[in-house]
């Protein structure tokens, strides 16, 4: 087959059309011949090299002893390693202390921001801002519910607000005082929230409502409505509202009460999925340095 | 070199390059794919994987139909950020009762294997109401209707009969019980153990805080217990797999 050749010497396929057309057969370049050869032999020596070869109950494991969950694990353990001095003092410093050491501080701020991104800033934001219209605070401004100390913040996410898996962790429990109070009195006490909190409230109304609140919201938030931090009573005299301060929102509240939750981050509560003390020591750094720490 | 001369053979014959390829095809497939089926490290069989609850399956399907898995990978790949982002990499076995499978091949929104617990029921169901409002860059669509639509579980068994056709191991008790339990898992007052014990781990609670069986409470079922099945306190990785 194929053996006719034409005056060139070129070999041809014998087809011939419009009397001297000729369809010729050149051989594939020769480069091209051996690169194609040296695929051949890079593919047989790769399949011996990494896991390739179905055999009778398992594939061939390769000379070089690949495995992609043996590299991340090596991968992992390598950062572990590069860190493991820094965590390890991370883990049992005094926190009110970390500032004195600028290395370590630095290091916290850095692996608190990172963890932050991963599990905080869902509720909290990737900011940090918070977010009103769901009750989750804002980390950025003075203000704090449990304590804005570095110590009292890891506390918090070690524990958790209100999370029922440690009886330790931060619980508050407001009264829905619909069930408590006429509509009057909360109409009343409203105005008189808005009206230490600085803002427009009918005078008559917000007179009659400090009665109200003495008797039923003080204990808590203090007689001056500053709030007390050991029962995670909010100020209510300054701007920074958890759920809001309009009159709507301060009679939703009043009326149903809240009940925002934040789940305990540590391995404590969590297990395999928490964070370790360093880590909760480190996103404490973070957060505290966020312009709020105290 | 004769042989490599009978090229020429094949190439001037339809019928027989057809069958050839063919031939040449078939033995690639049956080195390559079959023996995924029987080789011991392709199949990794893990304590905790179950198939879904009725009510998980419902919201499987509102995930399918809404084109979540568009947006959202479910699979976490073994490299380092992915695992210190989103948790343990994904095993095959996490997926054995997915028909069809939901890895996704985008992630515009993240990775959501492991979503089950990382977030509250309010969270999401003010995330599906606003998506905006609690993740300000966030380009997700809202899905706030979600909660006005009310699931009938009339299809439910036909639905995890269909799933029991591709090999889920729905038994005919879990079918018999698809209504009920479908409609138990949202009330943690009910009778639950006979859920409980069909389908260990099951979460139990009214998902949306409104009353109804909606597809935001299937939804977010679903989504709370993607990830959640195996506990990897105890699970220990073979690295040849």
């Amino acid at each position: 087959m194929a053996e006719e050749k034409n005056e060139n010497q070129v070999e041809t396929t014998g087809h011939v059309w419009d009397e001297d057309l000729e369809e010729w057969n050149n051989p594939l370049p020769r480069w091209w011949v051996w690169t194609f050869y040296a695929t051949l032999v890079w593919g047989l020596i790769y399949t011996i090299a990494y896991p390739a070869w179905p055999l009778v109950d398992r594939a061939t494991s390769g000379f070089l002893g690949y495995s992609s969950r043996a590299e991340v694990a090596a991968d992992i353990d390598a950062v572990e390693q590069a860190n493991a001095s820094n965590m390890e003092s991370l883990a049992t410093i005094e926190l009110a202390s970390l500032s004195d050491n600028a290395d370590l501080q630095n290091f916290a701020v850095n692996a608190g921001a990172a963890i932050f991104r991963a599990n905080c800033s869902q509720c909290h934001g990737a900011g940090a801002a918070g977010v009103q219209a769901s009750g989750y605070p804002n980390l950025l401004d003075d203000d704090w519910l449990w304590g804005g100390s570095i110590d009292e913040i890891a506390y918090t996410v070690s524990h958790g607000i209100r999370n029922e898996q440690s009886y330790d962790s931060r619980w508050s429990e407001m009264s829905a005082f619909g069930e408590i109070l006429e509509e009057e009195e909360i109409a009343q006490v409203v105005a008189y929230v808005r009206s230490i909190s600085n803002q427009e409230a009918d005078a008559a109304l917000a007179a009659a409502g400090e009665t109200v609140f003495l008797d039923n919201c003080a204990s808590c938030h203090g007689d001056d409505g500053a709030g007390m931090r050991d029962l995670g009573a909010p100020n209510l005299t300054d701007a920074i509202w958890l759920y809001g301060g309009s009159e709507e929102l301060l009679t939703e509240t009043i009326t149903y009460s809240r009940f925002g939750v934040m789940p305990a981050w540590s391995e404590e509560f969590r297990g395999a999925s928490g964070l370790s003390m360093a880590e909760v020591n480190a996103v404490a750094a973070y957060v505290h340095q966020l312009g709020g720490g105290e | 070199m004769a042989i490599l001369d009978k090229h020429a053979a094949l190439e001037k014959n339809a019928t027989l390059l057809l069958v050839c390829s063919f031939l040449a095809v078939t033995v690639g497939g049956i080195v390559e794919i079959a023996p995924l089926f029987y080789l011991e490290n392709t199949i990794e069989e893990v304590d905790g994987v179950r198939p879904y609850s009725p009510l998980e399956l419902e919201g499987r399907e509102v995930y399918i139909r809404e084109g979540c898995y568009v947006c959202h990978s479910q699979m976490i790949r073994p490299m380092r950020d992915e695992v210190e982002r989103y948790g343990h990499y994904s095993l095959a076995a996490e997926s054995m009762y997915d028909h069809p499978f939901l890895w996704g091949s985008k992630r515009t929104g993240p990775d959501l294997a492991r979503v089950g617990g990382r977030y509250s029921d309010d969270w999401h169901v003010q995330h599906f109401t606003d998506p905006q409002s609690v993740v300000p860059e966030s380009v997700m669509p809202k899905y706030a209707f979600l909660k006005n639509r009310l699931i009938d579980p009339e299809h439910t068994a036909e639905l995890m009969e269909v799933h029991s056709w591709v090999g889920v191991p729905y038994t005919e008790e879990m079918l018999e019980n698809a209504e009920a339990d479908f409609r138990v898992q949202i009330d943690p007052f009910g009778d639950i153990d006979g859920l409980l014990e069909r389908y260990p781990g099951a979460q139990v609670r009214n998902f949306d805080g409104e009353a109804g069986i909606s597809e935001m409470d299937a939804l977010i079922a679903y989504m709370q217990m993607l990830g959640t099945l195996v506990d990897f306190s105890t699970f220990e990785a073979d690295a040849s797999r």
